[in-house]
């Protein structure tokens, strides 16, 4: 297929179809991250901003490696340095941005749908979201489904459970609308003050309790649990969250024999999951790492790089 | 200056409804007969007299002057969003005889001096009647009481904290007895604020797959019974602002039926639209109450229809650029009504949810009588008039607002019906000269 995408904004827009190829063309991109020199001159000559009004050193990097990889230049812009100044509103920000004739801005806001009104304003340059606010993060859903597929061999009719604080996390939305999309069953588990109104209409079920939840999952996705959200009553304490909510060896059990344990991290271990489920052998967390940079690569190639140059490295 | 105004439908409810000639002489009506007979010169309705006007309303709808009853005119303090000169014509050209200017202003309306401001103000660039709302607690903080017997002096029509509720329970019940005793209608922006903290748009499906942060029906259906019980104590009148869910609909009409002395409106946009009009993160879309869903929407035509609802009032609330053109989470809450509201409320009628003559009552009648005011088609009346058309269609360009606010959901509707001619006090302020379709 032809990728004709100018903007990653969100999962919620991509078809299944255009999942598996964003899917395939980062498998190709692993097999580069694998070379002993680990660059293709393909973004050569191309600006690649990275436009962090959060703090996210995790998310950052992986996008910096991807795209010095594929021999882009980088430049990194955050909320702490001069570059963004206080009291200039986004429009202006992009406005000045795009005089500069960056090729592909990556930007992770604090505000849903901060990353639409810049792909609405710059008609030329690309946007990629690295997530905003409690929206989505397409980057994020993508390397999951690339890390299962790739564990898995398949993603459809696969139970995925996903636990945690739903209401305020943008990877739960993007991972629920990317793995129901490519045929996978999604099932939300986790205090109800953390399970927003209207959430099936994503195609998900919620689950009475955790125990129900993690019932015969082939893929459990723990989400990581904010200390701060005590202070508006969404839970009462780490220690019962961690008993009631949490992934320990006991309650994981119930899940399949085989099945894969992912968290988008950071963790807060001994909360929602326990160090030796963390480090144990069906954890893939630090293979969700790994294929983010590929991920990344890929979207950063397909919006930036054309379809014509796949084969030509 | 005698003006004639000649075969139109005139519908006063319950007074007038008919095809009828109205002859005005300067600020008063002096003559109302049914139509023809002031062709027969000296035995009609001119006796001799020669009109230096005359209007032909014919297949129009001639009504007693509209009164939009919930307005934010920005004058005094953010003149850059609005100022009385510019609201007061976008209520002309919208049909508005009258408009009630809600007190957050920069400084609050809460003492005698702005209020005269505010009337000083119109006597000088306004384009129509306006009638100041004065606050309910001073600076709307909701710590302290205003002086309502010398800002009832000074032409305060009613009281409120509009934008803001009044949390404080002893406060509300206080301001209700107090306000008792001037006769002037409390009301109420219903909204427990703990449960709508942080929320920028309706609780529910779109929020969740939005990622924006809801605010449930609660948050102000509660506030709705609170001030329904203290109303019920005081007997004060209780007038409920921009009714947005189902819950908070049920509780007004079980309140009327019980006798308790509370009314109640709705905008345009909350029996128009509904929460999935933020789609794309159009801030546009975003207010306070926030747009509710399909079954609240619903819930508040109904109350339009069986009278739990009262008056339709625009909340027209004119924002500039630099409050709209940012993330949603920081966009300010409020859209601009006064040039589309006739339009929408004519599609209600065209929607079989209320009859023209109910239509009038809900926009000129029954906000009138809440407002202690009068507005009658009548022989000595005074000549607050206007005229519909009710067949013109037309597209929405807010680019031609006289509003200095362009933030409207409404933009590029098609729309059918809409302002023909308004006259406040015998005074033509704004009159429609494009026949055909035409932009507003
Ligand atoms: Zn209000």
């Amino acid at each position: 297929m032809q990728f004709e995408r100018k903007d990653i904004l969100d999962i919620e827009s991509l078809s299944a179809e255009e999942i598996s190829f964003i899917l395939d063309t980062a498998d190709r991109m692993k097999e580069i991250s694998k070379r002993p020199v680990k660059k293709v001159p393909t973004l050569r000559g191309k600006t690649v901003v990275l436009f962090f009004y959060e703090p996210s050193t995790r998310t950052r990097t992986s996008f910096e490696i991807a795209a010095k990889r594929l021999s882009a230049d980088t430049l990194s812009i955050s909320s702490g340095s001069s570059s963004m100044v206080k009291g200039e509103t986004l429009v202006d920000t992009a406005r000045n941005l795009e005089a500069m004739n960056p090729d592909v801005i990556i930007i992770r806001h604090y505000s849903a749908g901060a990353p639409h009104t810049l792909a609405r304003l710059l008609k030329t340059t690309s946007i990629i979201n690295a997530g905003d606010g409690m929206h989505e993060h397409p980057t994020q859903a993508l390397l999951d489904l690339m890390t299962v597929r790739e564990k898995k061999g398949y993603i459809r009719d696969l139970r995925i459970a996903i636990i945690g604080d739903i209401s305020h996390s943008r990877v739960a939305r993007s991972d629920i609308m990317g793995f129901t999309k490519m045929g996978a069953e999604v099932v939300l588990g986790g205090p109800l003050t953390m399970i927003p109104a209207g959430i099936e209409s994503l195609g998900a079920t919620v689950a009475g309790n955790s125990d129900d939840a993690v019932r015969g999952a082939d893929v459990i996705i723990m989400l990581r649990i904010q200390k701060e959200r005590q202070q508006s009553f969404l839970y009462p304490s780490d220690r019962e969250y961690s008993k009631v909510f949490g992934l320990n060896p006991e309650r994981l059990k119930k899940a399949k024999k085989d099945v894969l344990i992912m968290h988008p991290g950071p963790i807060n271990r001994g909360v929602e999951i326990s160090s030796e489920v963390a480090d144990g052998p069906y954890s893939i967390i630090l293979e969700q790492v790994t294929n983010g940079v590929s991920v990344r690569m890929a979207l950063l190639f397909l919006v930036a790089g054309g379809v014509r140059n796949v084969n030509s490295d | 200056m005698l003006i004639l105004i000649k075969g139109g439908r005139v519908v006063d409810p319950g007074n007038l409804d008919g095809i009828m000639d109205i002859l005005i002489d300067d600020d008063r009506i002096i003559e109302i007969v049914p139509s023809g007979k002031s062709e027969k010169g000296g035995s009609g309705l001119l006796k001799g007299r020669v009109p230096e006007r005359i209007i032909d309303a014919s297949d129009k709808i001639v009504v007693p002057g509209l009164i939009d009853m919930h307005v934010h005119l920005r004058e005094p303090g953010q003149e850059y969003k609005e100022t009385i000169e510019t609201g007061t014509l976008a209520a002309a050209c919208g049909g508005f005889t009258s408009v009630c200017a809600m007190p957050n202003t920069i400084p609050v309306n809460d003492n005698r001096q702005i209020t005269e401001y505010i009337l000083k103000r119109t006597r000088e660039a306004g384009n129509v009647t306006v009638y100041p709302v004065a606050a309910i607690s001073k600076g709307l903080e909701g710590m302290s009481l205003c002086e309502y017997g010398d800002l009832k002096e000074a032409g305060a029509i009613a009281l409120s904290d509009d934008g803001k509720p009044v949390s404080n329970s002893r406060l509300m019940r206080r301001a209700m007895e107090y306000a008792r005793g001037f006769r002037l209608p409390v009301i109420s922006h219903c909204e427990v604020n703990e449960l709508s903290a942080g929320g920028v748009m309706n609780e529910g499906a779109v929020a969740t797959r939005m990622g924006l942060a809801g605010i449930p029906n609660a948050a102000e259906s509660i506030m709705v019974m609170r001030d329904i019980a203290l109303c019920e104590l005081t007997g004060a009148h209780l007038h409920i602002a921009h009714v947005s869910t189902h819950e908070s609909v049920n509780a007004i009409r079980e309140a009327k039926r019980k006798g308790i002395p509370v009314t109640s409106e709705t905008a345009p946009h909350y029996f128009t639209l509904t929460d999935d009009a933020v789609s794309g993160y159009n801030t546009n879309a975003k207010m306070s109450p926030p747009l509710r869903s399909a079954f609240d929407r619903e819930a508040v035509r109904e109350g339009l229809s069986d009278g739990t609802i009262d008056v339709i009032a625009s909340d027209h609330a004119p924002h500039s650029s630099i409050e709209k053109d940012v993330e949603f989470d920081f966009a300010a809450n409020g859209i601009v009504g006064l040039e589309t509201s006739v339009s929408l409320c004519l599609k209600l009628v065209e929607d079989g949810v209320i009859g023209i003559s109910e239509l009038i009552e809900k926009i000129s009648k029954n906000p009138a009588r809440i407002l202690g005011i009068e507005k009658s088609i009548k022989i000595g009346g005074i000549a607050d008039i206007t005229i519909i058309d009710p067949e013109a269609v037309y597209t929405v360009d807010s680019g031609g607002f006289r509003s200095l606010g362009r933030n409207t959901p409404f933009n590029g509707w098609k729309m059918k019906g809409r302002t023909y001619l308004t006259m406040v006090c015998g005074r033509i302020v704004f009159e429609n000269i494009m026949t055909q379709e035409g932009s507003l």
